[in-house]
C-alpha cells in the first residue's frame, strides 16, 4: 500500500526534508541530499554582489535536483520582512512554497507566535503555501490552522541544538489533538534515533539540516536518517505495543520442563 | 545621488531607475531579486521604479539554508 506524504495536495515518497546549509562542500551537500532520499530541500536568500558565485553554484544544483524547493525566511523578525523575502523567493525560485520563520528570540531562535500567525494570514492571502516553523504550543498551532495553514512544523528543540524531542508531552498532545494535520518535526533533531522516535509518535515527517551536515560523514549520516525515518514510519503503521510495568514472559510457560521437579523440590524443603 | 545598496553606499545618477542600478552594478540573469526600502520590487517593475537619494536597496540571491 502506498504510504505517501501529502502536503498541500502534492505527494511525496520521502518523509525526510533536508536543509542545504553547513556542509563541508557543495559536492558533499549534493551527495548527502541524494543519500537522504529527500524530495523537499530548504534554501534561502541573502544579499550578494554580482561577483559572488555561491548563488550560481546553488542555482545549478537546484535546476538539476528535481526536488520541491522550500525557501525559508530565516532571520526575519517581523511580518513585513517575511513578506518581502517571501515575494523575492517566489520570484527567484518560482515556487509558492515557503518555510515560514519569524524569529522572536535571538538566543534560542524561538518562533514569534504572534508574528507567525500575522505573517501566515497575509502570505496565504497572497497565494503562498505556508509551512510554518512553530513551537509545540497547541493554541498557536490551532491559530495557524485557523488562518489557513495546511501543514505545521513544530520544533523538536531549538535550531542546531541536536537535543531531540524536548517536550514530548506537548508533541503528543499536538499529534492527538490535530490528527488530520500533517505535522513535521522541524529543528533540534540530532540523531537518527530521535527522528525515528518522532515518526513512531505519529509525526508525518522530519526536517533537519545540522545533524547531517555536521556529521563526520554527512553522506553516511543522511542514509542513517533515511533508514531511521522509514523504520519509525513502518513501526507507527504496524502499531506499537503498549508499555507495561511488570514483566510478561514471551516464551510459553505451559509444559515448562522440570516444573514438577521444582514443586517436588519445594515439597521436600 | 547616494543610495545604500546591500548596506554599502553607491552613487547613481538622479532619477535613475532600479533597472539602471542593476545594470550599473553588473547583475545578470534571473537569480536575484530586489527590495526597495524593505518592499519587494517585482522584476517587471524595474524600469518604472525610480530611485531617490537615501533609498535603501537590497539585492538578494539564492544561498544554502536550513
Amino acid at each position: 500500500m502506498a504510504d505517501k506524504l501529502t502536503l498541500y495536495g502534492k505527494e511525496f515518497d520521502s518523509r525526510l526534508l533536508v536543509g542545504t546549509a553547513l556542509y563541508p562542500s557543495p559536492a558533499i551537500m549534493r551527495e548527502a541530499v541524494a543519500a537522504s532520499g529527500a524530495q523537499i530541500i530548504t534554501l534561502s536568500l541573502r544579499r550578494q554582489s554580482p561577483a559572488q558565485q555561491q548563488g550560481k553554484i546553488l542555482w545549478d544544483y537546484i535546476q538539476e535536483s528535481g526536488c520541491q524547493l522550500l525557501p525559508n525566511t530565516a532571520g526575519c523578525k517581523t511580518p513585513k520582512e517575511v513578506i518581502a523575502l517571501a515575494e523575492m523567493s517566489r520570484e527567484i525560485f518560482g515556487t509558492d512554497w515557503l518555510k515560514l520563520e519569524v524569529i522572536g528570540d535571538d538566543y534560542n531562535l524561538q518562533p514569534d507566535p504572534f508574528g507567525l500567525v500575522e505573517a501566515a494570514r497575509e502570505l496565504l492571502k497572497r497565494g503562498f503555501r505556508v509551512l510554518p516553523y512553530c513551537t509545540d504550543d497547541l493554541v498557536v498551532c490551532r491559530k495557524l490552522l485557523d488562518v489557513g495553514c495546511e501543514v505545521l512544523m513544530p520544533w523538536g528543540s531549538p535550531i542546531g541544538t541536536g537535543r531531540g524531542l524536548m517536550n514530548k508531552y506537548n508533541l503528543r498532545t499536538l499529534r492527538e489533538r490535530l490528527p488530520d494535520t500533517p505535522l513535521i518535526i522541524d529543528a533540534g533533531i540530532g540523531a537518527p534515533s530521535q527522528a525515528c522516535e518522532a515518526m513512531e509518535m505519529g509525526f508525518d515527517g522530519v526536517l533537519l539540516n545540522t545533524a547531517i551536515a555536521r556529521a563526520q560523514n554527512p553522506v553516511l549520516m543522511a542514509e542513517a536518517f533515511r533508514l531511521a525515518i522509514e523504520s519509525g514510519r513502518a513501526a507507527r503503521n504496524a502499531g506499537l505495543m503498549l508499555q507495561r510495568q511488570t514483566a510478561s514472559p514471551s516464551t510459553p510457560t505451559l509444559d515448562m520442563p522440570f516444573w514438577q521437579q521444582t514443586i517436588n523440590s519445594g515439597e521436600e524443603s | 545621488m547616494q543610495l545604500l545598496v546591500n548596506g554599502e553606499t553607491i552613487t547613481v545618477n538622479p532619477g535613475d531607475t532600479v533597472s539602471a542600478l542593476i545594470q550599473q552594478l553588473g547583475y545578470r540573469g534571473e537569480t536575484f531579486a530586489v527590495a526597495l526600502n524593505g518592499d519587494f520590487v517585482p522584476r517587471a517593475h524595474y524600469a518604472q521604479v525610480s530611485l531617490s537619494a537615501g533609498d535603501n536597496v537590497d539585492i538578494v540571491a539564492p544561498v544554502v539554508g536550513g
